[in-house]
């Protein structure tokens, strides 16, 4: 069964996480891809509004349109490359109380090393499954950076509702990402 | 040219909502397989319910609606400029209608102008052939799954791979380790062993035309094509690289020419969402038959 998280997410519930728990998150994601990571990392300040305390960021470049009631609606929201933001994931959460990070393919060691300090995970989402994360956003509470950034890489606050992921990176140093390619590397030298 | 145009257009749009069947019926097995209750059970569970879902909803599979490759059979005589052209207004108009994200970038400037049309977008690779009908065949390749492809140069000393089918077995899975669940696995490989770097790439995609199920008429690149299959499945990799049964779930060979001096073996990945379809069209460009 999968662990239900709410955000905001306390530290004890995230240090409770380890990898290969699925868990189902309700309450408010923030997006951000490479622009809100670099514009942060570089002292850039969240818009008034944003309060990523105990939050999750979802790597995401949703497809976002107006229906005819000029209302937001989300088309397609799959995860995205997170390796992309290695450089300056740890620092923003470290700077934003982050406790949680959302994307696809997994991280290196300088945020393995940020989630064990500061108590933060990282969550993988199935690749590809723009629908079905798209259903699991019930509301987008807002847009911030879009002028600035365009529609993909501005932030998006979705309310979602158990919206599904997989701990790959949990916050006592392990990543699920180093165990399965070290067995997978001796399963291989194995069959050579 | 307009009777071309729509059927262009709906090839684009059915490829980019629906998995062929031969993809869904591996995607279905290896749910079967993937023991229930784990991880890797799961994540092939929404990559299912998101297949039917797209295709209830005709909407994009994957938000990552990738390149646009054309491979054409013509009959000698098909005027290929202005079939281009209507690709192209195709083209245009699926991304208006959304079956196309805007996706399509300037490389230097990383300008996107919204139309998924400039240089090498989309691409045409053309055949002749002496039959009178027209085949269209689509691919959507997802720029993440385009990034964990790799091309190795044999001898390789570090993989201790010789110029020989052993070695070309070591790149292959090399490059499955490499991409762990990176390229949105469970994946199918497209290999060429020869030709040179540029034709040795572009015919491993070729690969991807072939169905899942068939098998090589080589008796020793199908021997190659099954032992990496089952091979890359016990390495435990799984679904997203989640861990599990399945890595990969096709493997498809091809080889060409090459001068004595070279050995290239090309990698392409494609993810689970493997958007791939074709038409025969007549000489109106009226669709006859869907070819997957
Ligand atoms: S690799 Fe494929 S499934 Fe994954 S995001 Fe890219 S196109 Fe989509």
């Amino acid at each position: 069964m999968p662990i239900l998280l709410t955000t905001p997410v306390s530290e004890a519930a995230v240090r409770a996480l380890k990898i290969g728990d699925a868990v189902e998150i309700t309450g408010t994601l923030f997006t951000g891809r490479d622009a809100v990571h670099k514009y942060l990392a570089k002292g850039g300040q969240l818009p008034p509004g944003v309060d990523l305390r105990g939050g999750i960021i979802y790597h995401c470049g949703p497809v976002v349109i107006k229906d005819e009631a000029g209302r937001w609606k989300v088309v397609a929201a799959g995860p995205t490359t997170s390796a992309r933001e290695e450089p300056y994931q740890g620092d923003i959460l470290r700077r934003f109380g982050v406790r949680g990070v959302i994307g696809k393919g997994g991280m290196g060691a300088k945020t393995l090393a940020a989630c064990r300090e500061v108590g933060a995970v990282y969550l993988h989402a199935v690749g590809g499954a723009a629908q079905v994360l798209a259903e699991h956003v019930r509301n987008v509470r807002g847009v911030y950076f879009l002028e600035e950034f365009g529609s993909p890489e501005a932030i998006w606050e979705f309310e979602v509702e158990r919206f599904p992921a997989v701990v790959t990176m949990d916050a006592h140093g392990h990543s699920l990402h180093e165990q399965v390619f070290a067995a997978s590397q001796a399963a291989l030298a194995a069959r050579l | 040219m307009i009777a071309l145009r729509d059927s262009l257009m709906e090839l684009i749009r059915r490829t980019s909502a629906e998995i062929p069947d031969d993809v869904q019926a591996a995607i279905l097995a290896a749910l079967e397989h993937e023991q229930q209750g784990t991880i890797a059970a799961d994540a092939l569970q929404i990559i299912q319910r998101n297949i039917e879902l797209a295709k209830r909803k005709s909407q994009p599979i994957c938000q990552d609606t990738g390149s646009v490759l054309f491979y054409v059979d013509a009959p000698v005589g098909l005027d290929q400029l202005a079939f281009a052209e209507a690709a192209r207004q195709a083209v245009r108009e699926a991304t208006r209608r959304g079956y196309l994200r805007q996706n399509s970038v300037d490389a230097l400037t990383g300008k996107n102008d919204g139309t998924n049309l400039g240089p090498g977008a989309p691409t045409f690779h053309f055949h002749q052939h002496r039959e009178p009908e027209t085949r269209v065949r689509l691919i959507l390749k997802g720029g993440g799954c385009e990034n964990v492809g790799a091309q190795y140069s044999l001898p390789d000393e570090q993989l201790q791979a010789d110029r020989d089918l052993a070695g070309c077995r070591k790149v292959i899975l090399d490059a499955v380790l490499q991409a762990q669940g990176k390229g949105c696995g469970p994946g199918i490989l497209g290999v060429c062993i020869g030709g040179d770097r540029a034709t040795g790439y572009e015919f491993s995609k070729v690969q991807f035309l072939r169905r899942l199920e068939d098998r090589n008429p080589v008796p020793a690149l199908d021997a190659l094509e099954q032992d990496i299959l089952k091979t890359a499945n016990e390495l435990g990799i799984g679904p997203m690289g989640f861990g599990g049964k399945t890595t990969l779930l096709g493997v498809k060979i091809g080889t060409l020419n090459r001068v004595p001096a070279s050995y290239f073996v090309s990698v392409s990945y494609m993810c689970w969402a493997y958007r791939r379809q074709g038409v025969e069209l007549d000489a109106e460009g009226r669709i006859t038959r869907w070819l997957y």
